[in-house]
């Protein structure tokens, strides 16, 4: 990861919602554009916008996620910085790009668009100099740390803006740093090992007796929420923009 | 889609195995970041100084050699180079039986394990004996180690105390103690016995030629020390430059490896016995081992020749303590293992080219490599090479579709709306076999494609 510190803000922003976000989780979205303008930002959704590249890019593909890669910087060209709700994504536009454009003749233009690429906490955090978030949200929360947020800004954002929130207390849990066992594709040709890997993060994460899990990556959380389910254990998943969004709401959070 | 062996092998693994191999990683795992976090203000400051190092020393590889060889000379030892395996194995057979050599006792090392030279010795009559426990144990059970730094993780005490029964060391007794003491006594005898001593090496100063070994049974200090003849196999990439540098590694090795701030034994071997010393070796051989070496070198993987060999990255790693070792089909397995064994079986990549996918790319190992090798990207890099040469591995999924898919804006947008036909579908009529097989352990979020565009859309014109 680039350092957070030498990228550029604006007020203007570009949202890359993320295919997943696009599938499946479009709460997340939305409620990351409600906290970007909240944050005093105006958001830009190009609607050419389609996906990071990263499944191709981790099936060793980079042809393939080479060209998605070009596809979306070309969509977010410009200057303005690019927010997204999810860390690995973001990871996937800077240090994957990095490494899959190396020897190419656009590892420039790569590297570029990877400066200026946010994860959404992150940005709020070391981008615009947020400090706290306010609000209030009740609720005992498990901060589950995604392995592309590793070495990034994210972790420690994430961490001081739940903090400020009213009402919201986040709850320790063991081995913090262990992947959930999602790892795209890797869930469905290591079915069985990544569906233990979950089981184990689970037990760790259940420990700490959460209302909710709360993540940076939807993706761990859809793979953690729906093993929990499964297992007969159910537990409510949240990505982070969806906190503090509800947490901004005047009523009491609402039970989803 | 065809079973991929790793998540097979893992799948049958015994739960009791299982559970031993994650629960020993684990707690390493932990004690590994406090000693480091307590004796040290920059542990990351730390291992990036050690990578670079050897990665330098890499770098002018040809250099350090040549200066250690002459550095070995120099102190009486007699230095010979093995291409490969084959030629490690002939060397050293010959080297023992020009001597007359029929009893040898050795002490860990994974380089004779790469060449499978117990076997060999096995075949021409000379009897090898491990000396390390748990290596000893693997001896003894015609089983293979699972861990770099600890061969038998995958047994239990129970395990052993059978095997110990049924190789005559003693009537059943799974204590601890006893299972030593009883494999104390029996290779205190085998060292008596012995006409030669084999060992590996951790390091190799190319100033000073000092060939330098951590054990923490001593075990190594007594395969050479009572002997005519020490001999020592080391990969070429052991070699460090300065004698100075070994402070970096020697603080590093073994907090990384059993959370030791230091190995109960690290010795620093000046070469055969000098007139001033009262025992020792007379003979001592270093055999350089390339065996792949300098083809590694020669790749965008060479990072991972910086290994030392201190099995952090397999402690950590996630799938390792789901699938233990022998899942990997060679012998490094974990993270490491996955780099280096589809590397170094050279023309046989594409049997092994299935390890470098048994991963999250979830990045623990690259945290805790007391050498910061970035092992996820070269585990990429490998990926990417398997595809390149058109190796298809049961954990291949065509992306080129995607690839088309997510530069067709419209298209894209078509299928993410038209996708919502998925939620009506029941789990069994899904068109995909792999996710049928997925959501046997997992529930699928509702397909909501498009609806965020929609509401971006409504909110602009509003
Ligand atoms: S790759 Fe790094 S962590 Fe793994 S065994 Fe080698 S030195 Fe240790």
């Amino acid at each position: 990861m680039d350092s957070a510190t030498d990228k550029p803000a604006g007020r203007k922003v570009l949202f890359m919602a993320t295919c997943l976000c696009d599938a499946f989780f479009a709460e997340t979205a939305k409620a990351a554009v409600e906290v970007l303008e909240h944050a005093g930002c105006e958001v830009l959704f190009p609607e050419d916008q389609t996906c990071c590249g990263q499944p191709a890019f981790n099936a060793g593909d980079f042809a393939s996620s080479r060209k998605v890669a070009r596809h979306t910087w070309r969509v977010f060209s410009g200057e303005l910085p690019v927010i997204v709700p999810s860390g690995s994504c973001t990871a996937m536009c800077g240090h994957g790009n990095a490494l899959q454009f190396e020897g190419e003749a656009d590892l420039g233009e790569a590297r570029d668009f990877g400066k200026r690429t946010w994860e959404l906490c992150d940005y709020l955090v070391n981008g615009l100099g947020i400090k706290t978030w306010s609000g209030r949200y009740e609720a005992r929360v498990a901060l589950h740390h995604s392995c592309h947020t590793r070495g990034s800004g994210t972790g420690a954002a994430m961490k001081q803006l739940l903090s400020g929130i009213a009402g919201l207390e986040l709850r320790e849990f063991g081995q913090p740093e262990q992947c959930c066992g999602f790892g795209g594709t890797f869930s469905v040709t290591f079915p069985h090992i990544s569906g233990e890997m979950g089981k184990v993060k689970l037990e760790q994460v259940l420990t700490s007796s959460p209302d909710l899990i709360v993540s940076a990556d939807g993706s761990c959380l859809m793979h953690l929420g729906g093993l929990a389910a499964r297992g007969g254990r159910p537990v409510r998943v949240a990505n982070v923009a969806e906190i503090l969004r509800d947490a901004l709401l005047p009523a009491p959070a609402p039970a989803r | 889609m065809n079973p991929q062996p790793i998540d097979r092998y893992a799948e049958t693994l015994a739960r009791e195995t299982r559970d031993s191999v994650s629960a020993s990683a684990a707690i390493t795992t932990e004690k590994r970041v406090d000693i480091l976090a307590r004796d040290f203000p920059d542990p990351d400051g730390l291992r990036r100084l050690a990578g670079q190092i050897k990665q330098h020393t890499l770098e002018h590889l040809d250099d350090y050699l040549a200066k250690a060889v002459r550095a070995l000379r120099d102190n009486g030892v007699v230095v010979h180079f093995a291409a490969d395996a084959e030629e490690a194995r002939k060397l050293i057979l010959g080297l023992l039986s020009e001597r007359g050599v029929r009893r040898v006792v050795k002490s860990k090392s994974m380089a004779t394990e790469e060449i499978h030279l117990n076997d060999h010795l096995a075949a021409h009559g000379i009897d090898c004996v491990e000396t390390d426990l748990g290596e000893f144990i693997v001896q003894i059970d015609g089983d293979t180690p699972s861990h770099i730094v600890r061969p038998i993780i995958h047994k239990n005490r129970r395990e052993i105390a059978r095997s110990f029964e049924a190789h005559g060391l003693g009537d059943y007794d799974d204590d601890p103690e006893t299972i030593t003491r009883r494999a104390r006594i029996h290779l205190r005898s085998k060292y008596m016995e012995s006409d030669a001593g084999i060992t590996g090496g951790n390091f190799i100063s190319a100033e000073s030629g000092r060939v330098v070994l951590v054990t923490n049974e001593g075990n190594a200090r007594f395969s050479m020390a009572p002997n005519r003849l020490h001999l020592a196999l080391i990969g070429i990439e052991k070699i460090v430059p300065r004698d100075r540098d070994l402070a970096v590694f020697l603080n590093l090795l073994a907090r990384s490896a059993t959370a030791q701030q230091l190995t109960v034994y690290t010795q620093f071997i000046n070469g055969p016995r000098a007139s001033t010393q009262p025992s020792g070796p007379e003979e001592m051989h270093v055999v350089l081992l390339d065996n792949g070496r300098s083809r590694v070198l020669a790749t965008d993987c060479r990072e991972i020749l910086r290994c030392i060999r201190c099995g952090a990255c397999q402690n950590v790693c996630p799938v390792y303590r789901q699938a233990s070792g022998h899942a990997y089909r060679a012998v490094y397995g974990g993270p490491v293992g996955a780099v280096l064994s589809p590397l170094l079986a050279g023309e046989r990549f594409s049997d092994l080219a299935d390890l470098p996918k048994a991963s999250t790319l979830c990045g623990a190992c690259r945290e805790v490599c007391p050498v910061d090798i970035p092992i996820p990207d070269l585990l990429l890099r490998l990926r990417a090479r398997a595809k390149e040469e058109g190796v298809r591995t049961p954990a291949s999924i065509p992306m080129a579709p995607f690839a088309t898919l997510a530069t067709s804006p419209a298209l894209w947008r078509t299928a993410m709306t038209a996708s919502r036909a998925m939620n009506h579908l029941p789990t069994a009529a899904l068109p995909v076999k792999p996710l049928r097989e997925w959501l046997k352990l997992r529930t699928l979020p509702e397909w909501r494609g498009g609806e965020f565009r929609k509401w971006m859309k409504k909110r602009k014109q509003s």
